[in-house]
């Protein structure tokens, strides 16, 4: 991997240090498996003995009542939950789908948000985008979704502008005084590998179940990204901008309000569409705690196996999702317009008035034609049973069956089962040496202390077992994604053309709702591993792909043109100069995709795992709160990991191809 | 939309004028809804039957294990459908810690245990009795258990001491535990299509007997202390040598605060008590009708006035 031609032969001297460091680590490791084997290893070195293992979640237990209740940190959560956050929902709500609430004026006739919609979308992006978002209401409404969309949606159009402010305001900070950014940094890191589940039990306690449990939860997934993009943005502000602010003598504020934030427009608008995907990520798992509308009724339909119906909420979901993110990508490419002075305020803001003129008049229309307001149940066009036969005569077809059951035969005995009972065979102090070294190997020095550390608070966590399931089912999925996730986007980066058809395909699988995967994995492969690892697949080879496409059509022109002026081979050129310059990208993607596995190994306990994810999923009945974040800790760390050596390495990479 | 604004308005002042002897907080009732439909029926019909009696009530969607925190927090209200063997648990250690109470049980039993659609049977006529289903061990035998049959059960935190069962009564069975409902009904859907035999754990009343008619296995019979005395059942050295309770309880959960809240709707949800056809019923209209739940719960009213003007008429005035 690492002897390529554009490989940079510096650091002769450190590199044999290294070496021997690695040997060192892996003879150990190697040392301990062979003891182990010839039955001469004491016990308390393959695995911590129970009596050794502190008792973190209780004491956890103690830090979290004693917070909640003796120093009445729920009183201020709920304050706000129930005060300002339940008033802004509530309105919300009451406009989009009508609850019974103030200003009690709603529901807003879906045919008045279409028209807002494709008028948004012309002023952003023309008449593409305008055909999309109007389609996209359009088809929420004709499919009988249209409550349950704006649900979803009054909580969002909450939970997306906060998400927004908080990240917006701690970025500001982070990029002022550095120890704010010191003290974020692990912080975010921590909640980006944090599984979900070990959130959702403090949203409902500290800030009561139903939508604004639901509206924290996304708040907290969706603004990480927000604060990192905000930060970064500012940075880069180029000092000849600094300035000329300075020179037209701005206060601090001005400086900031007109010279800073505009100047990093393109990365905090970035952060903005990444808030709104997460949103609309959270859309499902936050039903578990009380957010209505697509999400909960996806699971109900779920929980009576209607599969025709729980496609098509998730083509709604898709459908939002695409729609939100091209209009705010195209928010992001779109520069502010200037206006000749003297220009008519009218004129300025024709597009304005347009909207509103259609929401008027759709408004009033909707008195007198009422199915422009809402569409009643014998009125929509759900194909949901048509669809739902479709389904299951297709995943039932013998061609598939047969594919199946052979991938199933295979895959279990031939390779998930011996390679998980392999791993569950190497003693602890052994698997820790064998992470350590893949880390100093991949990432350096730095990069194999945290893993030293982070995986021995694993192994005296008391789930180490649990642990390793977890990581087995992490890196199957991952290898499987690379086999198919690569050779896809090397094919694909080939054409313009078909670059964006795989990376549209890329956008919807990911948006598609995970949970609606089960149903199908299950129905090909039944309860068991290959079910779970097939549905990471999917998540996890979306990143990859993306990348490769992204990496390798980045690669500067020069480099492929010099490649063919030396008269290389196609595949010459593909692997002695495109794939290398594109590694560090794709080690991005590489990276992506390990979070996703790690996010989607927990939601796989819904199938039926022996892992983390599996104890998580029990932890929700709400009584073990201290063992419920020991979980999601070693999901974390064990994440944190990997994230280390890996962006590391790419950086490393990036600054030795003078690409950084 | 105004109109219908203004009207609906109307008609809550109407109503709210009617009952104003009740007594009850206009802060509206949280009713916790779930992810099965006799479930979501079920509080519908009781969010209405509330509304009919001046109460304003409102949804939320939660998780069916987490809900009894919630509860006892007094952010949900009730709870509609405590099983005893899948929620059992998280209710105690609800109950345990404090802030919700038992209002009563529905006059239905519930069953939990080993199950197979009717298309098992074909291939394993001596069902329902587990000996035969034992002989036939080898019809459920998949790649990853060898010669060994596979039996589905549900989810680990339900506690159906599956693996217990299959020591305790020697059979040829490995367990597998599904993480799901809907992983349960995405197997037995699977194997729908070739008939091929399957044995999973299921319940009753559920809207699967609709969709996949079959029955329950037959295992020596459920006696008291089979759980906790080894002497009792077939094998005299183990524990889970029989089978479930065929009549298990299904409750109803308040908060403790709803009584001092809310006496008139509290006094109706202690009378409110549904059987297993009625709950059928329910399930059937979402699951086989098509209706959304909270037409099936209105169709379900007007259909049982019999059944429900008493209870409200016990608790007005």
């Amino acid at each position: 991997m690492a002897s390529v031609s554009t490989d940079t032969p510096n650091k002769q001297h450190g590199q044999v240090s290294k070496r021997t460091v690695l040997w060192t680590l892996l003879g150990a490791a190697a040392l301990i498996i062979l003891a182990r084997a010839f039955g001469v290893l004491p016990e308390w070195l393959h695995r911590i003995p129970e009596g050794a293992i502190p008792p973190t979640a209780q004491v956890l237990d103690g830090i979290f009542s004693f917070i909640q209740n003796d120093l009445g940190l729920i009183y201020v959560t709920r304050f706000i939950a129930e005060g300002p956050l339940e008033f802004l929902l509530d309105t919300s709500a009451n406009l989009l789908e009508g609850k019974r609430r103030w200003p009690n004026i709603g529901p807003i006739p879906w045919a008045s948000v279409a028209g807002v919609a494709a008028v948004v979308g012309y002023a952003l992006g023309g008449w593409k985008l305008a055909a999309l978002g109007a389609g996209t209401f359009l088809w929420t409404a004709l499919i009988g979704q249209w409550k349950m969309a704006m649900q979803t949606m009054s909580v969002l159009v909450v939970a997306a502008p906060l998400a927004f402010a908080v990240g917006i305001g701690l970025g500001i900070l982070a990029w002022k005084y550095r120890w704010v950014e010191r003290a974020l940094k692990p912080m975010l890191s921590v909640l980006q590998t944090l599984p979900f589940f070990t959130y959702l039990l403090p949203a409902v306690i500290f800030f009561k179940v139903g939508p604004t449990a639901g509206a924290v939860a996304t708040i907290i997934f969706a603004v990480p990204p927000m604060i990192l993009m905000t930060t970064l943005g500012l940075k880069k502000v180029s000092p000849e901008v600094v300035e000329a602010g300075k020179m037209s003598g701005c206060s601090r504020w001005q400086m900031l309000r007109h010279v800073y934030v505009p100047a990093a427009r393109t990365e905090i608008l970035v952060g903005v569409n990444q808030v709104i995907m997460l949103c609309l990520a959270m859309v499902v798992l936050t039903a578990f705690i009380g957010m209505p509308g697509l999400g909960a009724k996806l699971l109900a339909m779920m929980g009576s196996f209607k599969l025709g119906r729980s496609f098509e909420i998730g083509v709604t979901i898709v459908l939002l999702a695409v729609t939100l993110d091209r209009m705010s990508k195209a928010w992001v490419v779109k520069q502010p317009e200037h206006f000749d002075r003297g220009t008519p305020w009218w004129k300025r803001n024709h597009l304005a008035l347009l909207a509103l003129g259609i929401f008027v008049g759709f408004i009033l229309l909707a008195q007198v034609f009422p199915i422009l307001s809402t569409i009643g149940r014998k009125q929509h066009f759900s194909q949901g049973k048509e669809i739902d036969v479709l389904i299951k005569s297709f995943l039932a077809m013998d061609g598939i069956r047969g594919v199946t059951e052979w991938l199933r035969w295979f895959l279990n005995v031939k390779v998930l089962i011996p390679f998980r009972n392999t791993l569950l065979a190497v003693p602890t102090p052994a698997f820790i040496l064998c992470v350590v070294a893949f880390s100093y190997w991949l990432g350096g020095r730095r990069s194999a202390i945290y893993a030293a550390v982070f995986f021995t608070i694993v192994a005296f966590s008391g789930w180490w077992d649990r642990s390793v399931i977890t990581l087995y089912t992490v890196i199957s999925a991952v290898v499987l994604s690379m086999m198919i996730g690569i050779p896809l986007g090397v094919v694909a980066a080939r054409s313009e053309k078909w670059s964006n058809r795989i990376l549209l395909a890329c956008d919807t699988a990911q948006t598609f709702p995970s949970f609606i995967y089960l149903i199908p994995a299950i129905m090909l492969f039944g309860v068991n591993d290959v079910a779970v690892v097939f549905s990471i697949l999917i998540f996890a080879t979306v990143p990859l792909t993306r990348y490769t496409i992204e990496g390798l059509r980045t690669v500067p022109p020069e480099m492929t043109e010099a490649a063919d002026m030396s008269g290389a081979s196609r595949k010459q050129k593909l692997m002695s100069v495109q794939l290398p310059l594109a590694l560090p990208t794709m080690a991005v993607g590489f990276n992506q995709a390990i979070m996703f596995a790690f996010f989607m190994v927990i939601i796989a306990a819904f199938i039926g795992t022996q892992d983390l994810g599996q104890e998580l999923q029990r932890t929700l009945a709400g009584t073990e709160l201290g063992k419920n974040f020991v979980l999601g800790m070693n999901v974390s760390l064990m994440a944190l990991t990997f994230d280390m050596a890996i962006t590391s390495w790419a950086e490393r990479r990036k600054r030795a191809l003078g690409l950084a | 939309m105004k109109t219908s604004v203004i009207l609906s308005v109307a008609a809550i002042s109407a109503v709210v004028g009617s009952t104003a002897l009740a007594e009850d907080s206009s802060d509206p009732i949280v009713i916790p809804v779930h992810n099965w439909s006799s479930q979501i029926v079920m509080s519908n019909v009781v969010g209405q039957i509330f509304e009919e009696m001046g109460n304003h009530v409102e949804y939320v969607t939660t998780d069916s294990q987490a809900v009894y925190e919630s509860v006892r927090l007094g952010d949900v209200t009730l709870e509609m459908e405590v099983w005893e063997g899948a929620f059992g648990a998280s209710f105690r250690a609800a109950l345990e810690k404090g802030g919700l109470h038992d209002a009563g049980d529905h006059n239905a039993v519930t069953r939990e245990d080993w199950w197979y659609p009717m298309w098992t049977k074909d291939a394993c006529p001596g069902l329902p009795d587990w000996q035969a289903l034992n002989d036939c061990a080898h019809l459920f035998a998949t790649a990853e258990t060898g010669d060994k049959g596979r039996y589905l059960d549900g989810p680990v935190d339900w506690l159906k001491h599956g693996k217990e069962r299959v020591e305790a009564l020697d059979m040829n069975f490995t367990v597998i535990n599904a993480g799901s409902a809907a992983a349960l009904w995405a197997e037995i859907g699977a194997a729908e299509a070739d008939k091929r035999p399957v044995v999973v754990f299921n319940w009753t009343p559920n809207f699967a007997e609709a969709v996949w008619p079959g029955e329950f296995v037959e295992f020596p019979a459920w006696e008291d202390g089979c759980d906790k005395d080894p002497a009792v059942g077939p094998n005299p050295t183990a524990l889970y040598d029989c089978g479930n309770p065929a009549s298990g309880y299904l409750k109803k959960a308040a908060w403790d605060g709803m009584e001092g809240k809310w006496p008139a709707a509290y006094c109706a949800l202690q009378q409110i008590s549904f059987t297993n056809p009625m709950i059928a019923e329910m399930a059937k209209l979402v699951d086989t009708d098509e209706l959304e739940p909270e037409e099936a719960a209105s169709e379900w009213l007007d259909a049982n006035r019999a059944v429900v003007d008493p209870w409200m008429a016990a608790c007005s005035g």
